[in-house]
């Protein structure tokens, strides 16, 4: 669009202002992150006697090889690794699952379907955090307390991918079916064939959001795992905090947060198309 | 919407679905029903029986002051978060749509917030106004301003609403700029060629076209600051001080786990979900209003 610009000013000193106003903009929203990075590369005693200084400093390689391989608990690779399958199961579980409803719903009519229907509608109303006494029992009585299973079943029931799906499959036409079903293809190869392929771009996109949203988890995690080598990375953090009086031990907290973020931040801008697409349908 | 062309069978289907309905029902439906039964009862100290006292859970929320002021606490950080979310996005936005070069740049800087957890979120803002260490708490100080939001309860307030608000920022710049993208350029060169200057044609044409998309961000915000701010406010402030950042949600996990008071945490769970259903429905209300347009 780049005609767009046409007679509406977008040229000369003003341009020039925009420009200013921006970076200023993006200076303040950067500044807690550059913040974070800056102590996560200086000493204990620089932060400590402040003001700490606002560049990086040259204790880079020490720190972080203090969080990946000691951390203050638990080694932080060990969190990272916890969060990762957390954040994969959680993202690949939903999409298996909704795609398959979602195929039920559309392709099908059976008994029930209303119900069953209505009842996943439900869910989308319902966040973890007004049900996590009675979840927690639940989970509890599995014994899935400090599993993987634990962290990431009770998060992939939800109903936003299934609409998603709905709405994308409402839209494929009706005479890819049709030709499936004179083929004599069964429902599960058109599924497979067909509808799965051509639905690659929405999985895409929704494989952003489910694992920012999975990695981001904060309250479940600090419920279910009380054994620190189950943390996760982002409640993994709040534990490296002493409690009482003692110093917190800074640079390797802030390495921490740093590389807790590293991960979702690459994906969401390595994918900046598929995500703001994502974010956008899984609103709609 | 319905398909015209659809497979036959029944077990198929019944199969197909069935994952998604077992698990809901037992990370869902079975533990929202329990939290409403709990709600009616109050467990003896060491729980072993409960004793059933109906609404009698619900009564003692609604006449405990600590319970309201939390209701107060979480209505004023709602709306705290939604603006300090949305004006610095919308304004962030309107001039990212004024440039042609570089806004691409712009974009993918502002976006990262939105990666970064809330509870991250709060260890990084707790960082800059920690009270012994912290730079912005320091250069405060310099400047004869003594910071301690472990003592103040609005210096709190004030530093979980801009923990919070800040990935939120994010988020709502890229609809806000999706939106401006949207505005027909003829509308506005007309308005132009009329000589309606920027602020005047942002007030007159650009502000109302940008509505629906406000709305839609206004109500998803008050969700976000109702549910999703508890690693916030868990990393920063605890609650305190004296309950001052103790939003709802909050509530629920202190008296549920940290003071095993089951039947009002239950409870309070329950009068959360109504909440959730209010704001589900204003939301898809709202949706249909918005296909229309």
């Amino acid at each position: 669009m780049a005609q767009q610009s046409g007679m509406v000013e977008k040229r000369g000193a003003g341009i020039w202002m925009t420009h200013v106003f921006m970076i200023l903009g993006v200076i303040v929203i950067f500044f807690p992150i550059w913040l974070a990075f800056v102590a996560s590369t200086v000493s204990q005693p620089e932060i400590v006697s402040p003001p700490m200084p606002l560049l990086p400093g040259g204790h880079f390689w020490e720190n972080y090889k203090a969080a990946l391989f000691s951390g203050v608990n638990v080694p932080v690779a060990t969190m990272l690794f916890n969060s990762l399958v957390m954040a994969i199961g959680i993202a690949v579980g939903k999409i298996i699952i909704s795609l398959l409803s979602a195929f039920a719903i559309v392709y099908f009519r059976f008994p029930g379907r209303s119900t069953f229907f209505w009842m996943i509608f439900l869910t989308l109303m319902l966040p973890v955090e007004v049900r996590i006494v009675p979840t927690f029992e639940v989970v509890a009585g599995f014994g899935m307390l400090n599993s993987y299973s634990g962290l990431i079943f009770p998060l992939i029931a939800s109903a936003t991918a299934t609409f998603l799906f709905r709405q994308f499959f409402l839209t494929i036409p009706d005479e890819l079916a049709e030709a499936a079903r004179v083929d004599g293809a069964r429902p599960m190869r058109f599924f497979i064939d067909i509808v799965v392929p051509m639905s690659r771009t929405n999985i895409a996109a929704l494989f952003v959001i489910l694992f920012i949203y999975g990695w981001n988890q904060y309250l479940w995690p600090l419920l279910i795992t009380t054994d620190p080598e189950m943390n996760t990375i982002v409640m993994g953090i709040k534990q490296m905090f002493p409690s009482g009086d003692d110093v917190a031990e800074w640079p390797v907290i802030m390495a921490t947060s740093i590389l807790a973020m590293i991960p979702p931040v690459i994906v969401v801008v390595s994918m900046q198309k598929l995500f703001v697409r994502g974010l956008v349908d899984s609103e709609k | 919407m319905e398909k015209r062309v659809t497979f036959r069978g029944w077990w198929l289907p019944l199969l197909l679905i069935a994952p998604q309905v077992i698990i809901s029902a037992v990370f869902f439906f079975y533990p929202a029903g329990q939290a409403i039964w709990q709600s009616l009862f109050i467990p003896d100290p060491f729980g072993l029986s409960a004793q059933f006292v109906g609404f009698g859970n619900f009564e003692y929320l609604l006449g405990d002051k600590y319970y309201r002021t939390s209701f107060l606490t979480t209505a004023i950080f709602s709306i705290l978060v939604t603006l300090c979310s949305m004006v610095p996005a919308l304004f962030l936005a309107v001039i990212a749509d004024r440039l042609i070069k570089g806004s691409g740049v712009y974009r993918t800087m502002l976006i990262w917030p939105y990666a970064v957890a809330p509870a991250v979120a709060g260890v990084l803002w707790l960082f800059m106004f920690n009270t012994r260490v912290g730079v912005v708490s320091w250069y405060l100080g310099q400047l004869g301003y003594d910071w301690n939001h472990v003592l103040n309860g609005g210096e709190a307030m004030g530093l979980v609403v801009v923990a919070s608000a800040w990935g939120r920022i994010s988020y709502n710049f890229l609809f806000f700029f999706a939106a401006l993208q949207s505005v027909p350029r003829s509308v506005i060169e007309a308005a132009a060629i009329d000589g309606a200057h920027f602020w005047r044609r942002f007030f007159t044409i650009v502000l109302p076209m940008l509505s629906p998309t406000a709305f839609f961000l206004l109500v998803v915000n008050v969700v976000y600051a109702f549910f999703e701010t508890f690693g916030v406010i868990h990393t920063i402030t605890s609650g305190g001080p004296q309950q001052s950042t103790t939003i709802l949600v909050y509530k629920v996990f202190a008296d549920g786990f940290v003071g095993q008071d089951l039947g009002s945490s239950s409870a309070q769970s329950v009068i959360l979900l109504i909440v959730v259903g209010v704001l589900t429905v204003i939301q898809f209300k709202y949706v249909e209003k918005r296909v229309h347009y």
